[in-house]
């Protein structure tokens, strides 16, 4: 069983987030970066996966040279080796733009499985099983909070509100993990050393047989016309609850006519 | 006036269109015309037309077929994505669940287009506003290739009828076999509620690590069931089994924007406040005066949630 693990590096989503004036996208130079929090759990997943039936487990990273942390992160996890398609022509891709790289990188390997986390916290599309399905014709089996692979066949709990969609599809499919999945686990002092030691192997857009022209700011399906911060609420009412803080509260909410 | 196509999310068998549709049909309204699209087993639309309609749906297209209910996302991409190719609408609305993002995704790519999620509001010239970074920044965009789509988030624009004809106009459905890879064996609800889901709530009661245990919970459903409301957790609440991951509020959970939000023992971490931050009055009980859940409230309560929370119950039970 080989499995490509999707992972994208997001700036913190514990610290603050900002968009860069100069041309409207993400500020990831300034920012506190880190791996995607959600794809800790589809590394998790492939490694369970990988621990029962054998195989390979190949992180897939598009992004700049500073994603080779995210990148070490899964290795050190248990990852066996790593692809990072990075070209500064991507800079400022859309979504679907971004779809297009990673399928052209995924037709140059091979794979049974593609496991990528549920949402990136940084842009929370949700959208890249459905994007990249379309592109290369494979199941999109999304929103997992269970995954077993019983010979060719991929079977997911997709988590809905208050229950669960049961999922069925032929191997080779795409499945993307919520983090109801698993409990990722810590890379081990051992773990940290053998990634160091573990192959990654960088390629650019022409590697992948892209042309530089159909990705970028400049040729993205959509632009940020402009931004600004959430204007800063007015001064709220704090009261000290001395017996009356109810009565407080529930006139509060009379004032706004909601009660 | 140029058509608008704006896919219908439907409640379970039975259960009447969603309140998203008719907010997508009438942010629609700011681009053109819309049509609405009903995808679904046969015997679909006969219960939704007239709601439709009322809305503003000029024309309801209906596709019926076990075929797009028996498959997941696919089959609706594909129905869609014909559509818009036989129609050449100037715009595609589509309620902002993940299935409907999925769909935005997945026609994007077979018609050509960009398309833009979990719009907040959708001006005439087809700018969208978003709230980025889980509604810390403002973002305006457009899309700039081919057929805009766009999914609108959910409590964004408050419905409004504007009664059109609603002609139905049925569409011939053949689903490809590309379509038919991921089948969907059972849809299982396990946890029956008679609250307002989530994301659909104008009222909102949250229950964070203050609330203490999961038997504790009961003083949020409480307050909750007065207001009508439905309930949220933060994380740290989730994390300690007090409440189920589905009622999560936060970045990795669900994101809700009602009218009121009522925060309580909850801290307000940066993961909480990203799934909250942008409802329109947001109230915090808490015993802690420091706890930065205040830094976002129009009204606070220092207290103790569990002499607060009860008490406020019984006022505004005994109120109706």
């Amino acid at each position: 069983m080989n499995i490509v693990v999707l992972v994208k590096q997001v700036p913190d989503s514990g610290s603050e987030r900002k968009l860069d004036p100069a041309d409207n996208t993400v500020a990831r130079a300034s920012a506190d970066n880190v791996i995607n929090e959600m794809d800790e759990y589809a590394i998790e997943e492939a490694l369970t996966i990988k621990e029962a039936q054998g195989g390979e487990v190949t992180v897939l990273t598009v992004g700049p040279d500073s994603a080779t942390d995210a990148i070490r992160k899964a290795l050190s996890m248990g990852a066996d080796k790593a692809v990072h398609v990075v070209d500064d022509a991507i800079h400022g891709s859309c979504a679907v733009q971004t779809s297009a790289v990673i399928a052209a990188a995924l037709q140059q390997m091979e794979y049974d499985l593609v496991l990528c986390g549920a949402e990136a916290t940084d842009a929370q599309l949700s959208v890249m099983p459905a994007l990249l399905a379309e592109r290369l014709g494979l199941p999109q089996l999304s929103g997992a909070r269970k995954v077993t692979i019983e010979g060719g066949t991929a079977k997911v709990e997709r988590q809905t509100d208050g229950g669960f969609w049961a999922l069925e599809a032929p191997l080779p499919a795409i499945v993307s993990t919520w983090d109801t999945i698993n409990e990722p686990r810590y890379p081990s002092f051992k773990g940290i050393m053998a990634a160091k030691k573990k192959p990654v192997e960088t390629k650019s857009l022409a590697d992948i047989g892209l042309d530089a022209g159909s990705v970028g700011l400049a040729n993205a399906t959509s632009k940020v016309l402009d931004f600004a911060g959430r204007p800063p609420k007015g001064e709220g009412v704090k009261v000290t609850d001395e017996g009356d803080g109810a009565q407080k509260f529930v006139d509060y909410l009379a004032g706004q006519k909601i009660v | 006036m140029a058509e608008i196509l704006v896919l219908a999310e439907l409640n379970p068998a039975g259960g009447g269109v969603r309140k998203t549709t008719l907010e997508a049909l009438t942010a629609a309204r700011a681009l053109g015309e819309p049509s609405a699209v009903v995808l679904g087993a046969p015997g679909t639309a006969a219960g939704v037309r007239d709601q439709l309609a009322e809305y503003g749906a000029a024309t309801v297209y209906v596709a019926e077929s076990d075929d797009i209910d028996a498959y997941l996302v696919a089959p609706k991409a594909e129905v869609l994505a014909q559509l818009v190719g036989e129609k050449s609408p100037a715009a595609v609305v589509i309620p902002s669940s993940p299935e409907g993002k999925e769909i935005a995704a997945r026609l994007a790519i077979k018609t050509g287009s960009g398309f833009l999620t979990d719009v907040t509001e959708i001006a005439a010239d087809g700018t969208a506003t978003q709230a980025a970074f889980a509604g810390a920044t403002i973002v305006h965009s457009q899309v700039t290739v081919g057929t805009p789509i766009y999914t609108l988030r959910g409590n964004s624009v408050t419905p409004e009828p504007a009664p059109a004809a609603g002609a139905e106009q049925p569409v011939s459905v053949a689903v490809s076999d590309a379509a038919k890879q991921v089948k969907v064996v059972e849809r299982v609800v396990e946890q029956k509620s008679s609250r307002p889901e989530l994301t659909e709530a104008s009222i909102v009661v949250s229950g964070g690590r203050g609330v203490a245990s999961a038997e504790n919970f009961s003083i949020i459903e409480g307050l909750a069931d007065s207001l009508g409301a439905a309930v949220g957790a933060s994380r740290a609440a989730v994390d300690s089994g007090f409440y189920p991951h589905s009622f999560q509020v936060g970045q990795t959970g669900k994101t809700v924007s009602p009218n009121l939000y009522v925060a309580v023992g909850i801290s307000g971490a940066i993961q909480h406040r990203a799934g909250m931050q942008t409802s329109k009055t947001i109230v915090a009980i808490n015993k802690d005066p420091e706890a930065p859940i205040f830094e976002l409230a129009d009204f606070g309560v220092i207290g103790d949630l569990n002499t607060v929370v009860p008490a406020a119950t019984e006022q505004i039970n005994a109120r109706k």
